[in-house]
């Protein structure tokens, strides 16, 4: 354990790597929170995937996931999870760079460490973009539900939205519910990247003679592009696998695919369908590992602009 | 700065709307009272249903358990990555952010299907409660938040000085883990701490389809099918409750680095 001290301590920016061997050595403190991943993360994607490509006897099978693709009511699941979360993905994206440029530019303090304002923003959005399930489908509830505070004013203002055959547990209430969680996560995501748009960039396009929207046009979206797709996609990613906000809106009248899995597993249905819930669960699993490569892909691109 | 100032006031007002407004819904649908008028008897349904004081006894023990894995798990790896596997922060940086979207469903399903089909003493202890059903797995879905707070801590610290001086002054390298970086990180490990909480207080669908209805959360969605009243002010106090504790560490750790940079 002394091998720590062997080495002097190399600048931050220029890591000394270890000797191979002490490397290896090194490597085992990694062990405790690799092996805790490979048994409670990867035992239970082992038995997704074993179960999804296996019969209730447990012969090895390609039936489920057929079946999982193919029949009617998981194509409405797929189609209306796949709606939903590109929809609120877009929105909340486009409404989250708009408010973390306005919280970055608002009041900026002197001294460079974070304004009450940004403190605020910052630990609000951490807990309802990733912990705000359960209470946000309740607050939406008492807003916009039957008897809820904002129907009731509409209604007093000469609106009727239930009359228009609004309802807030249909597939357009979830979305605006969705979209509460998701303008925070763009929030998170893209603030770094705002936040590596150097001044003088800026400075050096208004002394060219570029108006603000020249600038942005021009320069920033450009910078941006990468980093605000792969951040689209997280939030396509996390509305695809959201499932507490429609459990607790819903109780299941909604047809998701998180919906169909719970179902489908479900004790009182046929031991086949277990199987089936397994396979929606492999389909779920590969359209997010997509969608992370991709992010993961950009983010490498997004990168090159903030080193 | 003046220039902006019209588009920044047009969407901070809309923000505003769009995020005050379920928040006062919910507060003023948390306060009706049953026969008209306004009191707070939807509150204290926590102190008076003794089933949802329980859940909630039952949430607060996972949490605290949950917490206490995720930072023994999180803290040393975190700190071993930053002193030799400098390279490897970036991958871990943006490895971290998979297991968000690794619907908890799906894990759910996985787990579901080994609790329905496989026997054995060793899966018998793991899922006779909601503490060691639920725990283990909590914990898989918390280290990607904690991990990065905690990191983030890291890198406010000089932490190889820390670490060299402990071991120059005779510490060993778990002392000067325990003794020397984790008050450094204190506030980093607080808020790693909290978010646990949050994740534990907000979690239904693994417990839902688990079956394992004692936990806060699905009590409360419980209580919201017969008294949505009750349902609402108990999330609402949950949500605020970790949310105002965050800021607390938030403004907590400010102040530190305050004092420590000069």
């Amino acid at each position: 354990m002394t091998a720590l001290l062997d080495r002097p301590a190399g600048p931050a920016t220029d890591p000394t790597p270890a000797r191979p061997a002490g490397r290896w050595r090194s490597a085992l403190g990694l062990l405790p929170f690799a092996a805790y991943l490979l048994v409670f993360l990867g035992g239970p994607l082992y038995f997704v995937v074993s179960g999804a490509l296996s019969d209730p006897a447990g012969r090895p099978t390609l039936d489920n996931v057929v079946a999982s693709l193919t029949e009617p009511q998981y194509r409405a699941a797929f189609a209306s999870s796949l709606l939903i979360s590109a929809g609120t993905a877009v929105v909340g994206a486009v409404f989250g760079v708009f408010l973390a440029q306005a919280v970055l530019t608002g009041r900026e303090r002197g001294d460079g460490r974070e304004g009450p304002l940004r403190r605020v923003v910052s630990t609000a959005s951490g807990v309802l973009a990733y912990f705000g399930g359960v209470p946000l489908a309740f607050a939406f509830i008492a807003a916009l539900g039957q008897t809820g505070l904002a129907t009731l004013w509409l209604r007093a203002a000469g609106v009727d939205l239930y009359g228009a055959g609004f309802r807030i547990d249909s597939l357009s209430g979830l979305a605006l519910t969705y979209v509460y969680f998701q303008v925070p996560l763009m929030v998170i995501l893209i603030t770094p990247a705002l936040e590596g748009l150097r001044p003088q960039w800026r400075e050096a396009a208004e002394n060219l003679g570029a108006s603000a929207w020249a600038y942005w046009r021009h320069v920033a979206l450009p910078v941006l592009a990468p980093a605000l797709a792969g951040a689209t996609l997280v939030l396509f990613g996390n509305a695809f696998a959201a499932y507490a906000t429609a459990l607790a809106l819903t109780s299941g009248s909604i047809p998701l695919v998180p919906t169909a899995i719970a179902s489908a597993l479900s004790g009182n249905v046929l031991a086949d369908r277990q199987n089936i819930g397994l396979a929606l669960g492999l389909d779920m699993v590969l359209i997010i590992a997509v969608v992370m490569v991709g992010y993961l892909l950009l983010q490498r691109r997004a990168a090159r602009w903030t080193r | 700065m003046r220039r902006g100032r019209r588009w920044r006031v047009v969407v901070f007002g809309l923000a505003a709307l769009y995020f005050l407004l379920p928040l006062v819904a919910a507060a003023e649908f948390s306060l009706r009272a049953p026969g008209g008028g306004y009191g707070v008897a939807n509150y204290l349904a926590i102190v008076r249903d003794e089933a949802l004081l329980g859940a909630l006894l039952t949430s607060l023990q996972i949490a605290v358990v949950t917490a206490a894995l995720v930072l023994a798990l999180v803290v040393p790896t975190a700190v071993w990555v930053r002193l030799r596997f400098p390279g490897l922060a970036g991958v871990l940086e943006s490895a971290t952010i998979l297991p968000i979207v690794i619907p908890p469903v799906v894990m759910a399903a996985g787990i579901a299907f080994v609790q329905a089909n496989l026997g054995g003493p060793v899966f018998r202890t793991l899922f006779a409660s909601s503490l060691t059903a639920l725990t283990p797995f909590y914990v898989v879905l918390a280290l990607p938040f904690a991990y990065r707070a905690v990191d983030n801590g890291l890198a406010a610290v000089p932490l190889r000085t820390l670490v060299e001086a402990a071991r120059n002054l005779g510490a060993s390298l778990g002392t000067a883990l325990l003794r020397v970086v984790l008050p450094a990180i204190r506030s980093a490990v607080l808020g790693a701490a909290f978010l646990t909480l949050a994740l534990v207080l907000g979690e239904i669908v693994i417990a839902r389809i688990l079956l394992y209805t004692d936990t806060f959360p699905v009590a409360v969605v419980e209580a919201g099918r017969t008294a949505a009243g009750v349902a609402v002010a108990l999330s609402l106090a949950a949500l605020l409750l970790t949310w105002a504790l965050l800021l607390a560490v938030s403004f907590a750790g400010g102040r530190r680095t305050r004092r420590t940079t000069p």
